[in-house]
């Protein structure tokens, strides 16, 4: 029940605005449909803590601590950036960059995105998984060519190929899975592609298969990470769709995608019984890392910058779910955690500072804090977290990670360092010139929405300082589940 | 019901038609001859499938079968068809990288992809075994075409063809994919085919062609 209402909402959500989204309150009742998702996703999440793991729906459907937390996660974000995006889409209107058909297919497409990401994770049967993965792209493809610049068409383009083909190979990854997992469980019923009866039977699958499977479904999933060498796609998305859609691509898609790798992943070393899946993980994650925080001094457009930060920090947790053990497990949810809630609150500030200077380019964005204090305190608290900084959440997690290394893997103790260091040096200075410093900026027509920025920024402070123990009970439970 | 024997080479017929095909959608110039050669690649792959099917008796083969037919050989080639018309690019043609090194790139694809199949195929028990290396091909060389060509049209064309070697592995390595996934499979090509001719007006609106060439202002790393 609670399920249905989970994934109905957004579903129906995107027909009735498709319907209705040229009207004027149509982000008033997009913000109203993510505010049911989310009470929905509250009310599963409730029944999970009460009753255990749900398994519904003839198993199609698993909720387990390691998705729900995703659930929640995810709808919460849905929620905030639909907050974000009314007054940041009524300027871009006011502005003549977009007109009501566009809103329309904005509001559909986004209620249809969050359905999808939801699907992907509360289902059991990996091969929707992938079908959910590829669907998320389809939704997306069409928001980030919104403003129909050839930049952005572009963009869109390079982001539908890349991702198209790397999904293909994660099918190709899921067709491997199924045919080591048919011989075990046989293919009558169709349980054969259940993640819950894969589990049960990860010792006995040929490990062979599974190890090609693995390569295939990292390789296919973590493009959809932006994990480095295949990370390509990913600025450019980010820097020319509009910024909820940046925002929701860094703070959910990735993590949703991340998901995916770390499903497959448990199931590959209970078959495999080496550390293959690990060692793969943590090479393309430290090379993400680093990749991106040396590519970092190269931007000069700020969507650009933050969307090489999340490479790196979708890098870091790659590397330290790699890791695996309870405490790098712990730390890589927490990780994901705050980076999405630090990250989509970044893109809001961003989104508002760029509407106000009319331009991505961070040289000519300066003093933000004079001519709109919360913005420009948004900017530079959002940094601060982002970077690590204590007592922000960020800090914590890349603490217990960086402690975990220096104990199982001291030799990437110092890559890890290395790249945190030089994303430091880029982000810092160049976010701290567009904050302070003199400036003549013109003032919104339409009032930034600044609540959901400095809520999810004092949501990330406090799992800095503490964290409820009903929650770390959960991080540690989905920890032990991962193994 | 024929004899194993008899189907599996009737299957090894097909796949070595399929693996053909997939050289001649990489040498062909002309767009229009690229959708015909797509369609009846998908046509090879409905005649394989119904060919399993029949001789294993698997009955949810035959929905696959008939969803190959109705997607890739009639809807995807006429949706293609008609896109190329109202976009007036049916005389458009390329021009290819050098042919023979592609032709070689391709070869040396056919025998890495035969070598990373080989301890699989000595896994499967299905009639089909030998053909997984062929459909590991058939994606791979779909993947060359799409890396090798610029315009628009004919790399979604690569695409489309690399979900055709999908589709031929999953029925040659397992007897095909549950139901409700292959559903959804065929419901995402569809719509990524819808949402591709939408794109294909967008690209041409802004660049004036639908060559690839002139999208190179992300480039800076």
């Amino acid at each position: 029940m609670e399920l249905l209402m989970l994934l109905g909402l957004p579903l129906l959500g995107s027909l009735l605005l498709a319907l209705i989204g040229r009207r004027e309150w149509a982000p008033e009742a997009n913000v109203l449909m993510s505010a049911g998702t989310f009470a929905a996703g509250v009310w599963l999440t409730a029944h999970v803590i009460a009753h255990g793991p749900m398994l519904v729906w003839h198993e199609q459907f698993f909720i387990d601590p390691f998705n729900v937390f995703l659930v929640i996660l995810t709808s919460f974000i849905g929620l905030t950036t639909s907050l974000f995006s009314r007054p940041y889409l009524r300027t871009e209107e006011h502005h003549g960059r977009l007109n009501r058909r566009q809103l329309r297919l904005y509001h559909s497409m986004f209620q249809l995105f969050i359905f999808t990401m939801l699907l992907a994770l509360t289902t059991n049967n990996m091969g929707i998984l992938w079908v959910a993965m590829e669907a998320a792209t389809l939704t997306t493809v069409l928001l980030v060519s919104l403003y129909r610049t050839p930049a952005s068409i572009e963009a869109a383009w390079k982001y539908f190929i890349l991702c198209g083909v790397g999904l293909a190979q994660a099918l190709f990854g899921t067709i491997l899975l199924y045919f080591a997992a048919e011989k075990v469980l046989g293919n009558a019923g169709s349980t054969a592609l259940l993640w819950t009866h894969l589990n049960e039977v990860k010792g006995q699958l040929e490990p062979t298969v599974l190890s090609l499977a693995f390569v295939f479904m990292l390789v296919g999933y973590g493009t959809k990470v932006g994990l480095a060498p295949l990370h390509n796609w990913l600025p450019d998305a980010h820097a020319e769709g509009p910024t909820p859609v940046s925002a929701v691509l860094s703070g959910l898609l990735l993590n949703v995608a991340l998901y995916a790798v770390v499903r497959c992943k448990v199931l590959v070393e209970g078959s495999v019984r080496s550390d293959l899946a690990g060692n793969l993980m943590m090479g393309f994650g430290l090379l993400s890392l680093v990749l991106a925080a040396f590519l970092l001094w190269r931007q000069k457009d700020i969507k650009r910058l933050f969307a090489y930060s999340s490479i790196e920090h979708m890098g870091i947790a790659t590397f330290a779910f790699g890791m695996g053990g309870p405490v790098a497990n712990f730390a890589a949810l927490l990780h994901m955690t705050v980076h999405s809630l630090t990250k989509s609150s970044l893109f809001f500030t961003v989104g508002h500072a760029t509407q106000k200077a009319g331009t991505q380019v961070m040289d000519k964005i300066r003093g933000l804090i004079t001519s709109n204090p919360t913005v420009g305190w948004g900017l530079m608290l959002g940094t601060l977290a982002i970077l690590g900084m204590p007592p922000f959440g960020v800090f914590t997690s890349e603490f217990l990670i960086l402690i975990t290394a220096m104990r199982e893997h001291p030799w990437a103790t110092p890559i890890l360092l290395l790249g945190l260091g030089v994303a430091f040096g880029a982000i810092f200075s160049r976010v701290q010139a567009m904050v302070f410093g003199e400036t003549s900026l013109p003032r919104l027509p339409h009032p930034p929405a600044l609540v959901p920025v400095f809520a999810q920024l004092a949501l990330v402070l406090m799992l800095g300082l503490y964290i409820p123990p009903h929650l770390a009970a959960w991080y540690r439970e989905a920890a032990r589940l991962i193994g | 019901m024929p004899t194993l024997a008899f189907s599996s080479q009737l299957i090894n017929l097909c796949a070595a038609l399929l693996l053909l095909l997939s050289f001649a959608m990489l040498s062909q110039r002309r767009v229009l001859t690229l959708v015909d050669l797509f369609a009846m690649q998908g046509g090879t792959l409905f005649v394989s499938i119904m060919v399993v099917a029949w001789s294993t008796g698997q009955p949810h083969l035959y929905y696959s079968a008939a969803l190959t037919l109705i997607l890739k050989v009639i809807l995807l080639p006429l949706i293609l068809h008609r896109l190329i018309r109202r976009l007036g690019a049916q005389w458009e043609s390329e021009t290819l990288l050098n042919t023979p090194i592609t032709m070689l790139a391709g070869l040396l694809l056919v025998i890495f992809a035969f070598t990373l199949a080989q301890p699989i195929s000595q896994l499967a028990n299905t009639v089909t075994r030998g053909t997984l290396g062929i459909a590991l091909a058939v994606v791979m060389l779909a993947f060359l075409m799409m890396i090798t060509r610029r315009k628009a049209v004919t790399q979604v064309i690569g695409f489309l063809a690399m979900e055709n070697g999908l589709f031929f592995a999953a029925t040659s390595a397992t007897y095909g994919m549950p139901m409700v996934v292959e559903l959804g499979v065929a419901l995402d090509v569809l719509v990524s085919m819808v949402i591709l001719g939408i794109f294909f007006f967008h690209i041409r609106e802004q660049f004036d062609s639908l060559d690839l060439h002139n999208m190179e202002s992300l480039k800076e790393d």
